[in-house]
């Protein structure tokens, strides 16, 4: 059966290629939305993980002041973690962050850097009002929050996801509409080798199987290229994507999770040959019945 | 054995065969002959269910066309062997594997298939050209390569539509002679032909068909020995004249 299928593969090589790289482009672009959408839920989730808001404290606040504020924050029940960072630890935050800068570690000591107290939220909702208690309090100097870094994240993610998954829903069915074409015409091309086979005794199941296999060998050849592609397309960007989510451990990306991804497209490869060929066959059944 | 039973073929106000009826027993040699559009290859495309008969009832040992399912009309075709006239072979595959396709078809295990084909292209002496492609073939050996597929799961029925059509009259006598061979090993042959050289150097039975109707049905020898007859009165009469 295989040998049968290599055989209509290869004796129209043009159309059979066409229908690999229609299949390979699709699938191309859908990858890439893959990864966009993981990359992007994943900075989403680093920033939600990071404290969301610091309090920095004025120069006079004893243990005993931070210890009230945290309690009191801590009572509210809507704060998940609540970290005090002393002087020296805000200095060696600072040093860590600007080790290539030797002139701006000159001029910064422990003394001018306020201490402050680092909150993580149960729900970003609640962000606003823990700032708002928070300036209220004697001995709290400033505020700051990242309610706006990450409600954008947030709706740059869903809108992601939703044009993925428009744009991959087109295109899973440009690349079945492709496969049942070509498939169609190969068909269509060996009406005459079909009733030759029906007058030898051969089963409907006999005569469909190569078309379905066919359409699944398209589908999951432009599933692989297409991973391969993307894999390289990511492995090129890794140098600009690392300095431009610097901080963000993102990369290396895992050889698990592209595994993952090649898994996904190749499930959707066998969906989309299967019902590519499924419906090539379906159309011209008069003929192989 | 193959019943033909009052069958009538039209495709719209053409007739193409009328009432039709005759038996064929079992490791018979039948001819049917009859002038082109007479209904020869209409039976023929009848008995191998490329289409069914407006009237009348087919039956090949006792099993009725008609209550023939569709899903398993695949299954009353692999107890025919067909012969064409243009040979119907797939040109990208070797004599080999043409050859080998109905066994395939059937599932056959490849230690069987084997044998079979090696002693299928041995009969029809095809064995030294097994790895060669049909366009690669004289008419003849296509014939014989066609033959051969026709009859390698071993059907007990064989129907061949022109086989020597397309053949000289050379090559359409070792053809015939493969016939024979493979009707003397008990295959029923059914051979559509208007080829009167053909039927008269075979004495089998003739059905002879024209406008769709049957006009004559002689057994075996009766044909030829009346043909022989009609020919020695008419040598006669031109004599006389």
């Amino acid at each position: 059966m295989l040998k049968i299928v290599k055989q209509h593969i290869i004796r129209s090589p043009y159309q059979s290629l066409a229908a690999i790289l229609v299949v390979s482009f699709s699938f191309f672009v859908i990858a890439i939305f893959a990864l966009l959408g993981a990359g992007s839920s994943a900075v989403l989730k680093y920033f939600e993980s990071r404290p969301q808001v610091s309090a920095f404290l004025k120069d006079e606040a004893k243990p005993q002041d931070v210890e009230l504020i945290r309690s009191r924050l801590e009572a509210t029940g809507k704060v998940s973690q609540v970290t005090y960072i002393s002087k020296e630890e805000a200095l060696k935050i600072y040093q860590e962050q600007n080790k290539d800068k030797p002139l701006l570690l000159e001029m910064v000591t422990a003394k001018i850097l306020p201490a402050s107290l680092e909150i993580s939220a149960n729900e970003l909702s609640a962000l606003k009002e823990i700032a708002e208690n928070l300036k209220k309090e004697p001995m709290v100097e400033d505020v700051i929050f990242q309610e706006d870094v990450i409600t954008a994240l947030s709706k740059w993610t869903i809108t992601l996801r939703k044009v993925g998954i428009a744009i991959g829903a087109f295109l899973l069915f440009v690349s079945t509409l492709t496969i049942l074409v070509i498939l169609g015409m190969k068909i269509s091309q060996r009406k005459e080798e079909i009733e030759i086979l029906k007058l030898l005794g051969a089963s409907s199941n006999y005569i469909r199987l190569p078309f379905y296999l066919e359409g699944i060998f398209y589908g999951l050849s432009g599933a692989f290229f297409s991973w391969g592609l993307s894999y390289l397309a990511l492995l090129y960007g890794t140098p600009f994507l690392l300095s431009f989510l610097s901080g963000i451990p993102l990369f290396p990306v895992p050889i698990l999770f592209m595994l993952e991804v090649l898994g996904g497209l190749l499930g959707l490869g066998l969906v989309v040959g299967f019902l590519g060929s499924f419906f090539a066959v379906a159309r011209f059944v008069k003929s192989i019945k | 054995m193959i019943k033909i039973e009052k069958i009538t073929k039209k495709f719209g106000d053409i007739i193409a065969l009328s009432e039709i009826s005759f038996k064929i027993e079992k490791g018979e040699f039948v001819f049917l002959t009859g002038p082109s559009g007479a209904g020869k290859t209409t039976l023929i495309k009848l008995l191998l269910v490329e289409y069914l008969p407006t009237f009348g009832e087919i039956e090949i040992n006792g099993e009725k066309l008609s209550k023939v399912s569709k899903n398993k009309l695949y299954l009353w075709r692999r107890k025919i062997g067909v012969v064409f006239q243009d040979y119907k072979l797939f040109p990208d595959q070797t004599v080999l594997e043409n050859v080998a396709l109905p066994l395939q078809i059937s599932k056959t295990p490849s230690a069987e298939l084997n044998e079979k084909v090696d002693k299928i292209l041995n009969l029809v002496g095809l064995s030294e050209r097994a790895q060669l492609f049909p366009a690669q073939l004289s008419g003849g050996e296509l014939q014989r390569a066609s033959l051969a597929r026709a009859v390698v799961t071993g059907p007990e029925i064989l129907l061949a539509d022109e086989p020597t059509g397309n053949l000289d009259p050379k090559t359409s006598a070792e053809m015939m002679e493969l016939f024979k061979e493979i009707n003397k090993k008990g295959t029923t042959i059914l051979m559509a032909t208007h080829n009167r050289g053909v039927v008269d150097s075979f004495k089998g039975r003739v059905i002879e068909l024209d406008k769709g109707k049957l006009i004559r049905d002689e057994a075996e020898g009766e044909y030829q020995a009346k043909d022989q007859k009609s020919n020695i009165k008419s040598q006669k009469e031109n004599k006389d004249a």
